[in-house]
């Protein structure tokens, strides 16, 4: 069902890519989420997927990290890639006692001295001793960051990392994961909702819409038809993202309801 | 010979107490006490089983409730149904299965002693499978501990950090269905799951870690034991039941002083 059709990124890059999806699609049970994505993720590049709620965003890192196999297309990784993960919300049982500290030491092995030294990289230092349910929304996610960080990752994959931050923390936090990439030399694939936050802290954008509606440099993206047509022209510049327009109907699952084929890739 | 099966009866209750409170901790975090009833309502299938072919009852609940556990896995592969409706599917179609197979034997069972449990009849043989399947389950919650609490944490994150998920969540449901499967004849399949949960939630509140609730829902459940053996020793009441209410009325002096969270 998917043409593979191969989208090119931006410039062509010499090296080989980190990351290499090539016509990915994915329809668990006929429902179709992802229809012939192809993406390529070099070193040190930030390449950020938005797109609107059920666009398939997590599901496109999830077959990027090798936790879902495509349906169609393939996905090729480096040899040897360390990934580190920070995952949409950690839904913190109430019932179980977990120290921040435990937390992270529950990932890779590590050092208190490590430890204490990611901790700060992300600004959580003070949060070491707490009870992971009492953290707030942004405590959380810069400790989700660190337990990422200590894997020493080539590749960060963030999903939504700035889900329960108010908007002064979620720009801080981009500013802090661009520079863990100018620190680490790291990858970053990250999924936002909101282009115009991630703007300044991105190499490449993907809007993504169940496929590639458009890619590029954010500047380029914020000004394409396709993007404006997907996020809705005051939307996109109000980064009002939840109330669009879009260029096919969504039935109540979520599914694309297809009317016409559109050309705009 | 009084004393005897009395030995019997508070060892086989402290040995299901020690496995209850670590593995009770993860049905409380992970929410999975209507699988710990479904194992238990499976329990009867395993019965009959032993009767029709003629082999040790607590190696067949033991077979019956693993295969119920692998049965749920792969049906939870497919996704058709929500896991709550495939539970309720399975817990209910191998009570209706053991059932009807045990009118095809000859033997009549004391289905009070099933459902309530017969702690003190439990034989040297039965205290040392119980023995046995507790310290196997103890030592595998204890060398998968720290893996088992990743993955209940975030299953994708434990996943990417390279921990092998789909076995240790299987290493989780098999050591349940043992716990379940010998621990029947202590407090019968109707109040198991109790067992389990009651522990670590008395325990919860007082936890500073993980471990220390796995501990202290341990050590809650051993006196659970020791009161309920005791109220039935000293007013006659069924022992099974006495336990349950003891941990219950512990949940309740502990849950008393003023609300901390």
């Amino acid at each position: 069902m998917s043409t593979n059709v191969n989208t090119p990124l931006s410039s062509p890059a010499p090296a080989t890519p980190l990351l290499h999806l090539r016509g990915v699609g994915f329809a668990p049970s006929g429902r179709e989420i992802l229809r012939d994505v192809s993406l390529q993720l070099h070193s040190s590049q930030i390449l950020t997927v938005i797109g609107p709620n059920g666009a398939g965003k997590t599901t496109l890192i999830k077959i990027a990290m090798g936790l879902v196999p495509p349906h169609t297309g393939t996905v090729t990784r480096a040899s040897g890639l360390r990934i580190g993960y920070m995952p949409q919300r950690l839904q913190v049982e109430a019932t179980m006692p977990m120290q921040v500290a435990r937390f992270l030491r529950l990932g890779p092995a590590t050092t208190p001295a490590r430890l204490r030294d990611v901790l700060r990289e992300v600004g959580a230092s003070h949060v070491l001793d707490s009870r992971l349910s009492t953290l707030s929304g942004g405590e959380l996610q810069r400790v989700l960051l660190a337990r990422a960080l200590l894997r020493e990752p080539q590749l960060l994959v963030l999903d939504e990392p700035t889900q329960g931050v108010d908007l002064k923390g979620q720009a801080e936090l981009y500013r802090l994961i661009t520079h863990i990439r100018d620190q680490h030399q790291c990858s970053v694939l990250m999924v936002s909702h909101d282009l115009h936050l991630v703007m300044s802290s991105t190499d490449d954008v993907i809007c993504l819409n169940q496929h590639v509606c458009c890619h590029g440099h954010p500047e380029q993206v914020s000004n394409d038809p396709a993007y404006l047509e997907l996020f809705g022209r005051s939307g996109a510049a109000a980064m009002a993202v939840y109330t669009h327009h879009h260029n096919h109907h969504h039935d109540l699952a979520g599914g694309v309801v297809k009317e016409h084929q559109h050309e705009h890739s | 010979m009084m004393a005897d099966f009395l030995i019997r009866a508070v060892l086989a209750g402290l040995v299901l107490a020690l496995v209850a409170g670590p593995l009770g901790c993860f049905i409380v975090w992970r929410r999975m006490a209507y699988f710990g009833d479904t194992l238990a309502h499976s329990a009867l299938l395993g019965i009959a089983l032993s009767l029709l072919l003629q082999v040790n009852v607590q190696v067949a609940v033991i077979a019956s409730c693993c295969a119920v556990a692998l049965v749920l896995v792969s049906l939870e592969k497919r996704r058709s149904l929500a896991t709550d409706t495939l539970l309720g599917i399975l817990a209910h179609s191998s009570l209706a299965l053991g059932l009807v197979l045990l009118s095809f034997t000859d033997n009549r069972i004391d289905l009070m002693a099933f459902l309530f449990g017969d702690l003190l009849a439990v034989s040297a043989g039965e205290l040392w499978i119980m023995g046995l399947g507790g310290l196997l389950c103890c030592a595998v919650l204890a060398r998968f501990w720290n893996p088992l609490l990743a993955l209940t944490l975030h299953q994708e994150l434990a996943q990417v950090e390279g921990l092998p998920v789909a076995r240790l969540r299987l290493i989780l449901l098999l050591v349940m269905a043992v716990v379940v499967a010998v621990s029947m004849k202590i407090v019968g399949v109707l109040l198991i799951t109790s067992l389990l949960i009651i522990p670590p939630a008395a325990a919860r509140r007082f936890a500073q870690s993980p471990e220390q609730m796995a501990l202290g829902a341990s050590a809650i459940g051993c006196l659970a034991v020791l009161l309920g053996i005791g109220a039935s020793w000293f007013w006659d009441t069924p022992t099974g039941p006495s336990i349950v209410l003891a941990a219950a009325l512990l949940y309740l002096v502990g849950s008393l002083p003023g609300e901390k969270s």
